[in-house]
């Protein structure tokens, strides 16, 4: 047969130093592991502790009350069932509000965002230098809560649902714009180099060569920041932007007696939110199999 | 020993491989060759149980391992292990850890998710890699080595199951000739020295003419020549190619030596 004489080039005397050595080093590694594992533990404890004392009330007495304002609400939407789709109706109107809200403001986002993601990309940027500038924009965009940015323009524009459009939309773009870019910066840059070889120009180059590889992520991505923005826009609702939100306002600080219209807000939220989420991930599959075939 | 009965997979309308049976008697060497496509991969992925098969059945010893479920699946799978043509090694561990991977299906999930093996094996595995020459390399992360240590430190994690059977997909089908000779070598010789079945698709005829005791050949899912390398004739590989008259061996060929061979010898233990 053959001979073997190049798997023999390692000094087998060397067996025990790399056996030591490697030793040591796992004994490094775990000893490491293990103080980071005391040290977490230890901030869970502490840190749970300096919460719980400058809480108003403590955890510990308050853990069982927990479940007290949902068995009211649900107590008494029980005793009013039959009120139910009749005001389930009602809200209709401010449900379809909410979710134009979102859907509009998921639009706007969504360009600005795709816009900003490939001029903060690594390979792709139009500008290269101004790669931190775009990045840093786009990190201030998503720092600023909505609700901060919604109180703001409805001190400036009164109430109203474009204040909440205009706020969702900029934290949209930029919490869009950092996951499209991380989505572009794996996409491949042979056909935008195939694209440049023709004499296109940067926009074409993005358009043609770089949005068909990514446009699923991309619209999976979307669709999802459309499900976290119905929510969004729920919430800005309390602050006076209009919708689900305001409606659902009213009936919890009336306290008990509305809490019949409070139910049927949260099971349209709810319901809304269920169906948003099925479509999405039906069309989400089609969109995968579909790259598949 | 090992049986393979009537073992067939489909795709759809697709048929990959079609009722392939095979015995093997004692622990040897076998090469399946074929044209891409033929259903080679397929073939070992079934016997490994990573796929299912859609009729026949594999007997090991007489025991049937094609409808093993769950915990008894995963014991067969760490009695025949598996080497792929890309490595398949997990690239941001180090190569001792990859290499102790060889040993999951026996330890604790807890312990081995904390990544925590007794020192026992952590002195095994480098004794492995010892035997085939990549000691050195211990402490490495796996994607910092070339292609042949990488599918060496594979082969490592295969011997660290302590598998009966080994089988290899196309093992050096993206190394260069010199590393293809080397990791060939570890394998005939783990062979020989440890008395493992190896079974090896590979698909260059010279190398199974050279490192294998019997070959298998594969068209169309079909087996289609099953006999030792003196008689794979030009004829059959032609046949089993799919190839015209044209076709030669050297042309194929890898092996290094084969530069200096007018006409392929029969090196064959």
């Amino acid at each position: 047969m053959t001979d073997f004489s190049l798997l023999d080039t390692a000094p087998t005397q060397g067996v025990d130093r790399i056996q030591s050595s490697y030793l040591q080093q796992v004994r490094k590694r775990r000893l490491y592991g293990g103080i980071t594992l005391l040290v977490f533990v230890l901030l869970m404890v502490s840190g749970f502790n300096i919460a719980d004392d400058r809480n108003a009330g403590s955890f510990w007495d308050g853990i069982g009350k927990v479940g007290d304002y949902p068995a009211d609400v649900l107590s008494e939407a029980w005793e009013k069932l039959s009120d139910l789709p009749g005001l389930i109706v009602k809200y209709f109107p401010a449900l379809i509000e909410t979710i134009n809200i979102a859907a509009v403001s998921t639009l706007i986002g969504a360009v600005f965002g795709l816009i900003f993601s490939l001029l903060a990309t690594r390979g792709l940027a139009r500008w290269p230098r101004l790669i931190p500038l775009f990045r840093r924009m786009m990190d201030i965009m998503r720092a600023v809560p909505e609700i901060v940015i919604a109180l703001v323009l409805i001190f400036v524009l009164g109430g109203g649902p474009v204040p909440a459009v205009i706020a969702i939309a900029i934290h949209t773009a930029g919490a869009l714009g950092k996951l499209f870019s991380e989505a572009a910066e794996n996409a491949s840059l042979k056909p935008v180099e195939g694209l440049a070889s023709t004499g296109a120009n940067w926009s074409q180059q993005m358009w043609l060569g770089v949005i068909p590889q990514v446009a699923p992520n991309y619209l999976s991505y979307g669709l999802l920041r459309f499900e976290i923005n119905i929510r969004a826009s729920a919430i800005l609702g309390f602050v006076g932007a209009g919708g689900l939100g305001y409606e659902l306002r009213n009936a919890m600080a009336w306290g008990p007696g509305r809490f019949d219209e409070a139910a049927a807000i949260f099971i349209l939220l709810f319901g809304s939110i269920v169906f948003f989420d099925q479509l999405s991930s039906r069309f989400r599959n089609r969109l995968s199999e579909g790259r598949a075939t | 020993m090992l049986q393979v009965r009537k073992l067939t997979k489909r795709f759809g309308d697709k048929t990959a491989v079609d009722s392939a049976t095979f015995d093997v008697e004692k622990p040897q060497m076998i090469g399946i060759i074929g044209r891409s496509g033929a259903g080679k991969s397929t073939l070992l992925r079934m016997m490994n149980r990573l796929a299912d098969a859609t009729e026949g059945e594999i007997l090991y010893k007489n025991r049937n391992v094609t409808d093993l479920r769950n915990a008894e699946r995963r014991d067969w799978q760490s009695q025949c292990a598996m080497i792929f043509q890309q490595f398949n090694l997990v690239p941001r561990m180090d190569v001792v850890s990859n290499v102790l991977h060889g040993t999951l299906n026996r330890r604790s999930t807890f312990a081995t998710l904390f990544n925590l093996f007794p020192q026992s094996d952590i002195h095994r595995a480098i004794e492995i890699l010892d035997r085939l020459g990549i000691a050195e390399q211990a402490a490495k992360r796996a994607e910092a080595l070339s292609g042949g240590q990488q599918q060496r430190v594979a082969i490592a994690r295969a011997l660290m199951q302590d598998p009966a059977i080994i089988l290899a997909d196309e093992p050096i089908a993206s190394l260069d000739p010199m590393n293809a000779q080397i990791v060939m070598e570890a394998l005939r010789r783990i062979h020989e020295e440890d008395g493992r079945m190896v079974i090896c698709n590979l698909h260059t005829l010279d190398t199974a003419r050279r490192y294998c005791d019997r070959v298998i050949g594969m068209r169309d899912g079909r087996i289609v020549f099953d006999g030792v390398p003196d008689q794979l004739t030009t004829g059959m590989a032609r046949e089993i190619y799919g190839a015209g008259a044209d076709f030669s061996e050297t042309a194929t060929s890898t092996e290094i030596e084969s530069l200096d061979r007018p006409a392929p010898n029969v090196v064959h233990a």
